[in-house]
């Protein structure tokens, strides 16, 4: 139930976020997720994509250095607590979240979050058997 | 004042003749005395008695910084190591640093040459010299204490750095002569006026500046700013340290010790002598030293040389101040620097091949500053922002490591180095000397 998530080699200049997400938009491909870490010379730009593997291969046809990292996709319900009850599972089983960011489109009544784990394998395992949905990558997909 | 006149003043002709009695002894010395070189000599097809005076030296082979760096640490040597007395290092191509031993009597040389070159500047016995050239494995700074022991001024071995510290001692001790290299001194200008200091006041009457290189143009900056008379120092480790030529107060070019070290100018190309007057490619030969003597070796610095007499005096060749490398070898804050060096670093770190580039830059009185910009390819990218500060981190240490100069590093897009050709360009220089 792993998503694929695209992460992208930005450097801190002026209108590159725009210029990497305007060549999404001629190929007509849809971000569903995006998060921005940065330095104050380099970012690390992720997104979860309708079409990862086209956006991979359109990265790397314009020399941007990107890759595919599998994450997890959360549902969280949207009230208050939610996440916390999603993170006490992951600590009780001493899992560790790399990064994580909300979803920009809301998937039915609930929150959808990324996860980004060491193994995320376990980590889906961990929480569908505490009884948490996790999403897969059709899912979001059709959304 | 000269500090040898007989031989400083030689007339060329005797000078000449000095030159081919010592390079017939020196050749034979290193035929006995090295198997490098015999075997050298003995592939070349030359033996001890073909070379009959300094003329035939052309009949020689090259010794290049590669065959120091392939017989590292003391193979070059023409004694036993237990024979040398001191020992000092400077950075190689790749891989390992250049070694060179000194025995008493190298020592002896080198402090000859060294009070040529003071007296040279313009120094005079009972002068106080602030010398803020780094002591340790870098020549700079004991090639000038000796030089200062031998003449009879006083020194005070303040070495590089503390600039606080050096700017206090000249205000307190009134030093007479200063040497550090020339972005230093302007450094410590800029420094002065933070605190307040007239740097036209100050006590410096002669600067020595060498290590790196400097303009005419830097050269009358300092002079005005310190109010002082700036002088060119050169050298090489691999020859003797610095003190291997020196400007004399006419500043006519630099005086090269030519009976000690033998000069010719070469194009690198053709390996032929070029006229004199001609640029190319300063070829040195070692007449007296005994640990490690040195038969034509290439210093891939680019010169043109005279012999016209100068003002001064002195009868040895001048060059001019250094106009280039053959190589790609560039020098920040004293220290020399190969691409290569980069090149191995980054190939060490996850045996990845990235493209690099090498940023030399310096800001108006600032020392040179090294930014090394690497091209971030799928390999080495990574979606965690730790990995990525991780990576930037080991570049930079592993990098400084085998520098010994601090260095940023910036984690740069593919594509985003400037390629001629297919071939990126290494290096870029923004300096402005």
């Amino acid at each position: 139930m792993k998503v694929r998530q695209i992460s992208v080699f930005l450097e801190n200049r002026r209108g590159r976020l725009y210029e990497v997400c305007s060549l999404l938009g001629e190929a007509e491909i849809n971000i569903r997720a995006l998060t921005i870490a940065e330095t104050e010379s380099f970012g690390v730009l992720r997104m979860v994509v309708n079409k990862p593997a086209a956006a991979i291969d359109l990265f790397r046809k314009h020399h941007i250095t990107a890759n595919l990292t599998d994450v997890v996709a959360v549902e969280v319900p949207d009230k208050p607590g939610g996440l916390a009850e999603v993170l006490k599972v992951l600590s009780n089983e001493n899992m560790n979240v790399e990064y994580m960011y909300g979803f920009v489109e809301k998937f039915s009544e609930k929150a959808l979050l990324v996860f980004r784990f060491d193994d995320p394998e376990r980590a889906c395992k961990v929480l569908a058997s505490a009884g948490i949905n996790v999403v897969g990558e059709k899912e979001i997909l059709s959304l | 004042m000269i500090w040898n006149e007989e031989i400083e003043t030689m007339p060329l002709e005797n000078l000449k003749n000095l030159q081919s009695e010592r390079l017939v002894n020196l050749v034979h010395y290193v035929y006995e005395h090295s198997p490098f070189y015999r075997q050298k000599l003995d592939e070349t097809g030359v033996s001890p008695s073909d070379i009959r005076g300094i003329e035939d030296i052309t009949k020689l082979p090259f010794t290049t910084k590669l065959d120091l760096r392939d017989h590292y640490p003391f193979g070059l040597f023409s004694l036993p190591r237990r024979e040398a007395v001191e020992i000092h290092v400077s950075s190689g191509t790749t891989g390992n640093p250049t070694v060179v031993g000194y025995t008493r009597d190298d020592l002896k040389l080198w402090s000859e040459v060294m009070a040529r070159s003071l007296c040279c500047a313009g120094a005079k016995p009972g002068d106080l010299l602030q010398n803020a050239f780094g002591y340790g494995l870098f020549t700079g700074g004991l090639g000038f204490h000796y030089g200062a022991l031998a003449m009879g001024l006083t020194v005070i071995p303040c070495s590089a750095g503390q600039t606080k510290r050096q700017l206090k001692i000249m205000q307190d001790f009134k030093p007479d002569i200063l040497s550090c290299t020339p972005s230093y001194c302007l450094y410590m200008a800029d420094e002065a006026k933070e605190m307040g200091l007239d740097t036209r006041q100050g006590s410096w009457r002669i600067g020595i500046f060498g290590a790196e290189p400097w303009s005419t143009s830097m050269q009358k900056e300092i002079e005005e700013i310190w109010n002082m008379t700036a002088t060119d120092i050169y050298g090489m480790s691999e020859i003797i340290g610095p003190g291997v030529a020196q400007e004399c107060t006419y500043k006519q070019g630099l005086h090269l010790f030519s009976d000690v070290f033998y000069p010719e100018v070469i194009d690198p190309d053709s390996d032929k002598p070029v006229p004199e007057g001609q640029d190319g490619e300063l070829v040195i030969t070692t007449l007296t030293k005994q640990a490690i003597p040195l038969l034509r070796y290439r210093t891939r610095d680019v010169v043109n040389m005279t012999t016209q007499p100068c003002p001064c005096g002195r009868t040895s060749p001048r060059t001019s101040k250094i106009k280039g490398r053959t190589d790609d070898m560039i020098v920040v804050r004293g220290v020399n620097v190969f691409p290569s060096q980069i090149e191995g670093v980054l190939l060490g770190i996850e045996g990845t091949h990235p493209h690099y580039q090498l940023v030399i830059d310096r800001q108006a009185h600032k020392l040179d500053e090294v930014e090394i910009l690497v091209e971030v390819d799928e390999k080495i990218f990574s979606d965690e922002m730790k990995q990525m500060r991780m990576l930037e981190q080991k570049i930079k240490k592993e990098i400084e490591g085998v520098l010994s100069i601090g260095v940023t590093v910036k984690l740069v897009e593919p594509k985003t180095i400037q390629r001629s050709e297919g071939k990126a360009s290494r290096v870029v220089d923004k300096r402005v000397l």
